[in-house]
């Protein structure tokens, strides 16, 4: 089976010097239907690999493939009809409506002077019922909460109509209730078949949604496995620099979760 | 919160669109023919639509032939370059507003005003003929934008905000030019006439002067109508909008050289009418909302409207005309002022 997307050591730097280059000889493949989640340190790049994924920045070296196709050939509606993308801090300059900044995904399948048509508008209904959001229709943008708007985002993305989703730092600035809610949806959406890839600050959420955990560290991925044999309390402590136990619930649910420990004061 | 179904609130925004644009069309007609009437000579709105009519259908004329000549000669063309003026900067205000992401940008901002004023003080100083008022301020408006394009261009960042910067230090230049200009200039005859050219009239209209800019303004008109859906993915970014697909080098191309056209040809035959390309907008987000898929058709109609009225006034109002760039500004702020304390719209 041929992966659906396939990075082949690839690098990227801002500048031309690629001894500044944000990371470098990063390979991984993710297959139809796989939740990667990529795991990291501010800064490590997580946020500039999935943005060279769809192509808004070019890698300098190495090669992507989309479905088995490289991505450098192709044209950027093409890789929003492939890919859906989900940015972090996106912020909008005027009080659009919530269905309005949905609609805004059928972008890549419309012509340049094409407005959205009734069969648009359905597709964004349903993008709206996916993630919950059809009473907040014609709500002002700037009115929603961070969980609605960032719920928005996704269903905008899912509007896009892609195989596979780029979630960036999905959970961040929420309170647990919309963690959680936004996790079930990228649950909901992997079990109809959705490839994701997520970058994330949790590792709690690794275990909860993903099946592959990607670490990002000095430049490059320093481990990468299923979330059992990656996120381990040697690997946590090497990547993020502090002590951390990963513990086993005990209540038959198989679910792990991690606890960072404190320096003790000394007495 | 109260939501109707889907279905229906999917039928009733574009309908409620589009029954605004049909009151704001009938208002349009009935402002142009009211300007029609109204001037020293006063006509009857019958006349008028029958001295329009008999251009198009064969008539037998029961008017006099000096009241032909004023509405087809004088108050016409007048009334065509406010319509077209007004639309054109209304439509390009709103453009440029999401273009650049910001409510307080006007069609003014890459510098075509600040370059059409310098062209028009050089022509007066030199040439002193309206034709050469035209076409230098027409050329000196697009020689302004290309310089801030040219100059934007020069750093590898972000393009919209180097254009804002650059647009900037190119009006601030062409300014100082203009001000050098008024100071050499002969102060009994010159300097009044470059004064009054900056301060905006649509008194030297001429129909010549329409069927040449004309067809410039409806084009450009016309582009941004086209693509104004996907201003809509401007207003979320740069980065945002190519995520999902959209060309923006393309985009942002069309607007900025569809609305410098329109400005520049406004500013040749009106002198620097400010306030409108920046106001209109609003008042239109006022009435229907954010999305530039209707914004920019109702804008348009305000902005046409709005320059018709305030022209009327402009040379009715009192016996000398007051100089229309002065009267969009007295009678905008104040009605700006009361919708956005009424109205507290959420940008």
């Amino acid at each position: 089976m041929t992966a659906q997307i396939e990075a082949e050591n690839i690098a990227f730097s801002y500048s031309h010097d690629m001894a500044k280059a944000i990371f470098r000889n990063v390979s991984f493949s993710v297959h139809s239907g796989d939740v990667l989640c990529l795991l990291g340190p501010n800064g490590t790049g997580k946020s500039t690999l999935l943005k060279c994924l769809i192509n808004i920045l070019r890698v300098q070296q190495g090669r992507i493939l989309l479905n088995g196709r490289d991505l450098s050939e192709f044209k950027l509606p093409e890789v929003a009809r492939s890919i859906g993308y989900v940015p972090q801090g996106l912020m909008s300059a005027f009080p659009f409506r919530i269905k309005d900044i949905i609609i805004m995904g059928r972008a890549p399948h419309l012509s340049i002077l094409a407005s959205p048509s009734r069969a648009d508008m359905e597709i964004a209904y349903r993008a709206m019922e996916t993630v919950g959001l059809t009473p907040l229709a014609d709500r002002p943008c700037n009115s929603v909460s961070g969980g609605e708007w960032q719920l928005t985002l996704i269903a905008r993305a899912l509007v896009q109509e892609p195989q596979i989703l780029l979630l960036d730092e999905p959970t961040s600035h929420l309170d647990l209730g919309n963690q959680v809610k936004i996790l079930q949806v990228i649950q909901d959406l992997a079990d109809r078949g959705m490839t994701i890839i997520m970058a994330s600050h949790t590792p709690d959420h690794a275990f909860l949604v993903s099946n592959i955990v990607a670490i990002m560290n000095n430049g490059g991925i320093a481990q990468k496995g299923a979330p059992e044999d990656v996120i381990t309390d040697d690997n946590l402590r090497k990547t993020y620099g502090v002590d951390v136990r990963v513990v086993r619930l005990e209540d038959g649910s198989l679910s792990k979760a991690c606890f960072p420990a404190l320096k003790k004061p000394a007495r | 919160m109260k939501s109707a179904p889907p279905q229906i609130a999917d039928k009733t925004s574009p309908g409620k669109a589009a029954k605004l644009q049909i009151t704001l069309i009938v208002l349009l007609v009935g402002v142009s023919i009211f300007s029609l009437m109204s001037g020293p000579m006063d006509i009857r709105p019958g006349t008028v639509v029958r001295i329009l009519t008999s251009r198009l259908l064969p008539m037998q004329p029961d008017w006099p032939a000096t009241l032909e000549s004023v509405i087809m000669d004088v108050r016409l063309p007048r009334l065509l370059a406010g319509l077209l003026i007004g639309a054109g900067l209304s439509i390009s205000g709103a453009a440029f507003q999401g273009l650049f992401r910001n409510p307080l940008v006007s069609p003014h901002i890459l510098g075509v005003s600040a370059g059409a004023g310098f062209g028009a003080a050089l022509a007066i100083l030199f040439f002193g003929n309206i034709f050469m008022v035209q076409l230098l301020s027409f050329c000196f408006g697009l020689i302004a934008v290309w310089m801030t394009y040219a100059l934007s261009r020069i750093y590898r960042s972000t393009p919209v905000l180097m254009l804002v910067l650059a647009g900037i230090i190119v009006g601030a230049l062409f300014s100082a030019a203009t001000s050098l200009l008024k100071y050499i200039a002969d102060p009994v005859n010159q300097m009044p006439s470059i004064v009054f050219w900056l301060l905006g009239s649509l008194n030297n209209a001429s129909n010549k002067d329409i069927a040449v800019v004309g067809p410039i303004m409806l084009a450009g008109t016309a582009s941004l109508y086209l693509i104004r859906w996907r201003i809509n993915l401007l207003t979320m970014g740069e980065e945002d909008a190519r995520s999902l697909g959209v060309d923006t080098a393309r985009i942002r191309g069309v607007i900025i050289v569809s609305a410098t056209f329109i400005s520049a040809a406004a500013v040749c035959i009106s002198g620097i009418i400010g306030w409108v390309g920046l106001v209109i907008p609003h008042i239109g987000r006022l009435l229907v909302g954010a999305d530039n898929k209707h914004l920019l058709p109702v804008a348009t109609l305000i902005g046409a409207i709005y320059l018709v009225s305030v022209d009327t006034i402009a040379r009715t109002a009192m016996e000398t005309e007051i100089p229309i760039g002065i009267l969009t500004a007295i009678v905008g702020a104040p009605v700006f002022a009361y919708l956005l304390r009424k109205n507290r719209p959420g940008w």
